[in-house]
């Protein structure tokens, strides 16, 4: 196939080079940083694939965003700063808006994004602080944070143990960057409120060198086992508590640590393991239906299309949901079909995704609804917990979907952003 | 017959030391810095800053640095990354502490540190010797990397590790943060390449220099003919960490912005890359630090541009064949041409000298 694409590349060559232009204005430009190769190809393929089949599936049916065009040009980052950096100025030109895909290079363009104002949509990930859109005016990561993500972690043990955590030892295994970092603080607050033993686990880039993490938990023995893990990470890990018989029903993965991709290696053994989620799994949805009929059936799916109906490919739908969502709402807004970055930020300021607007959509029960403001970017916060059947291979929900501890978060995303916003100099907004 | 040397004349030693003995090399370097600091600016955007541009100039940086150590001096060293996190670390440090410093002033003085630095991790470049001294150089880089990711100290206990720049100015146009104009972070690098490009070549011609390919050439014939190895294997590490340093502070704090050290200075993305810009475009060559830097920056960008936007490949399959071609130019560079990018350019002069009369 690749050499098939380079005859016909050779071919296009002379046509494309006397063509060669800016992508035609007329259209809405959602450029793509996406990762295809390197350590964390396995899971940025089907997370990129999601937001693919979804922009082409809305070009097909709807013939775009009140009649314009999505395009929606991909530039591979191999999940590297630098490279992000360089995807970023390439095509920051009338894009509406960003989705780095990566926590490091989120930071990386928080700053870049605002100077230039372009809008940044971290979804469940990123700078949790964001979430104080007084602050961070140009960047949103709702639907829910990563301290959200560690409450909820907390508040099922507790469910778990009937309230009861004194004295229990809970390890993190975290990818031992900022994103892994992010959870931290908000765990020991939490450490602090229930009375739980918190050690921390970090495993370095890229993620396969895990022996003496194991090690460490084979001697301590925790009653519970967190994850912030991305790519190889999570399968490794998942893999070495299998082999060390570690009660995965007792191991809780992040929304990023809780795909097929990282349980399927570890076979029977990854049964019963648990992860955060922010969307439901599976392809009963009218959504999955309109790309069957409008992408799958034309041959035009992204990729190989194997990853249909996978987490990480329906957290890609959710992803390019909401961000054509906004496009709608920033066009009502402004009565225009042909909006600026700066309308689509409004747009994505007021969208509002309540269960029936969900259903409109064909996302019906596929997420929590959640709403953006003007103070508030980081959305509802809910998110459920899903446990892996390693013999039915198949996620499954088994709690409600419930919110953050905003207790904690809320308190510490305003000391953060009001930290951030003093060393920037950034006045609040929505007063 | 372009190139030619007949009839100038040198009448006094210093227009026989000059860096540019002939007219036409003034002539060129003259005008590409007109170029450089004229043109370049007016023309340039925030793609050819952040992209191409910026990345050249600090990489230029750190490869004279390593050429110094490793070209000049012949010590093998892969802890480029380390010493350039030491560099960055030092600039957020200073610039957190002392506000109102000026930003060039803190440039130089994370220099300073990293020397310092470079000076203790060269100490064991007196016993150990080629790859042996490889794989020491190798432990300062994990060593550094690892301390600045475990000591919360260095990164001001942020909750995630990370470290931002904050805005600073010169001459009340801002060079680092999100506001600076490309062209300000372009000239401000640009200046510092400049003078510490003369300085290096200036110190390489100088007595230090000499003792260093003494030193580098064999060592123990320069101990006999009297070259401190101490002194001179020292010197060359602080002023190669020097230089390494200058180039860490400036990519993080007018490059990127924002800096994990794990993800930012690591071997991968440093220490090899800097080694392979050496190697490619000349050991011990001023103007091969220049060329292998230049070369290793654009290929990626170049090859991207080529496949995904002329000829119109998926990213991802461009990004699969600039792997293979990335191997496959290095592997031909080194059977082809083993000295470099600048032999390549020294050959083209010989060439054009006899123009249009080959032999």
């Amino acid at each position: 196939m690749r050499i098939k694409q380079l005859l016909v590349g050779i071919t296009a060559t002379v046509i494309a080079i006397s063509s060669y232009v800016e992508i035609a204005v007329a259209d809405l430009k959602f450029p793509m940083l996406v990762y295809r190769t390197g350590a964390y190809a396995p899971n940025g393929i089907p997370n990129a694939d999601g937001f693919v089949d979804y922009y082409k599936m809305i070009n097909a049916r709807d013939g775009g965003i009140g009649g314009e065009k999505i395009v929606h040009p991909e530039c591979e980052t191999g999940y590297k700063t630098q490279v992000g950096v360089e995807c970023y100025e390439k095509n920051k030109k009338d894009a509406m808006v960003f989705q780095p895909m990566s926590t490091g290079i989120t930071y990386q363009l928080i700053p870049k994004a605002t100077a230039d104002g372009v809008t940044v949509y971290s979804t469940g990930y990123g700078r949790t602080s964001a979430a104080n859109g007084k602050v961070f005016k140009w960047i949103f990561n709702a639907p829910a944070t990563y301290w959200d993500g560690a409450t909820h972690m907390v508040r099922h043990i507790l469910k778990e143990n009937l309230g009861n955590i004194k004295g229990k030892k809970i390890a993190l295994i975290y990818h031992n960057s900022a994103y892994g970092k992010e959870p931290i603080r908000t765990l020991q607050e939490a450490g602090k409120k229930h009375g739980f033993k918190l050690s921390l686990l970090p495993v370095d880039h890229p993620g396969q060198e895990q022996k003496a993490t194991w090690l460490k938990i084979r001697k301590s023995r925790p009653d519970y086992i967190l994850m912030w893990g991305w790519g190889v990470m999570n399968s490794v890990a998942i893999k070495s508590a299998a082999s060390i018989k570690f009660p995965m029903d007792k191991f809780i993965g992040i929304w990023w640590s809780g795909s097929e991709n990282d349980v399927l290696p570890a076979g029977q053994g990854a049964h019963g393991y648990k992860a955060l989620t922010f969307n439901a799994p599976g392809t009963d949805y009218q959504v999955h239906k309109d790309i069957q009929k409008y992408v799958f059936a034309k041959g035009e799916q992204s990729g190989d299309g194997s990853h249909f109906g996978t987490v990480l490919y329906n957290r890609g739908l959710f992803q390019a949901m909401v961000q054509v969502e906004a496009a709608k709402v920033a066009q009502k807004i402004h009565g225009v079909s042909k909006i600026t970055p700066a309308m689509y930020r409004d747009g994505m300021e007021a969208v509002d995704l309540t269960a029936k607007r969900m259903e409109e959509l064909g996302f019906k029960d596929f997420a929590p609804p959640f709403k953006n403001t003007c103070e508030n970017h980081g959305g509802s916060g809910l998110a459920a917990v899903q446990q892996w059947d390693a013999k039915a291979k198949k996620w499954s929900l088994i709690t409600e979907y419930m919110y953050g501890d905003k207790d904690i978060t809320e308190k510490l995303i305003a000391e953060d952003s009001a930290k951030y916003a003093a060393e920037q100099k950034i006045a609040e907004r929505c007063n | 017959m372009i190139y030619k040397e007949t009839g100038q004349y040198k009448s006094s030693y210093k227009s026989d030391h000059a860096i540019f003995p002939l007219i036409q090399d003034k002539i060129a370097f003259s005008t590409l810095m007109l170029f450089a600091f004229i043109v370049v600016p007016l023309i340039m955007n925030s793609y050819w800053e952040k992209a191409i541009l910026v990345p050249f100039l600090i990489f230029s940086l750190a490869a004279i640095g390593l050429n110094i150590l490793t070209g000049y001096c012949g010590q093998v060293s892969l802890g480029t990354g380390g010493f350039m996190a030491v560099g960055a670390f030092s600039t957020y440090k200073i610039m957190t502490s002392f506000p109102d410093l000026n930003i060039m002033i803190i440039v130089l003085i994370s220099g300073l540190i990293t020397a310092g630095v470079g000076i203790l991790f060269g100490l064991p470049s007196l016993r150990i010797k080629g790859f042996y001294l490889a794989v020491a150089t190798l432990a300062s880089q994990f060593f550094l990397v690892w301390l600045f990711n475990k000591v919360p100290w260095f990164y001001n206990y942020s909750a995630t590790g990370q470290i931002t720049v904050s805005e600073r100015s010169m001459f009340g146009i801002p060079v680092t943060g999100a506001n600076a104009p490309p062209y300000a972070t372009y000239l401000f690098c640009l200046v510092l390449v400049v003078i510490l490009g003369f300085a290096a070549k200036n110190l390489i011609r100088s007595k230090t220099g000499r003792s260093w390919m003494a030193i580098r050439d064999m060592d123990i014939a320069a101990e006999i003919i009297g070259v401190p190895p101490l002194k001179t294997k020292l010197s060359a590490f602080a002023i190669s960490s020097f230089y390494i340093g200058v180039a860490g502070a400036l990519y993080f704090a007018v490059f990127l912005g924002a800096i994990e050290v794990t993800e930012s200075f690591d071997i991968m993305t440093i220490s090899f890359p800097v080694l392979f810009m050496i190697i490619i475009g000349g050991l011990g060559s001023m103007l091969g630090s220049f060329l292998g830097a230049g070369f290793i920056v654009t290929l990626p960008i170049g090859l991207k541009f080529i496949m995904v936007d002329m000829v119109g490949l998926s990213a991802v399959t461009a990004k699969h064949f600039e792997i293979t071609i990335w191997g496959l130019l290095m592997i031909v560079f080194l059977i082809v041409e083993p000295h470099g990018l600048a032999r390549l350019w020294s050959i083209a002069k010989e060439k054009l000298r006899r123009w249009p009369f080959p032999y």
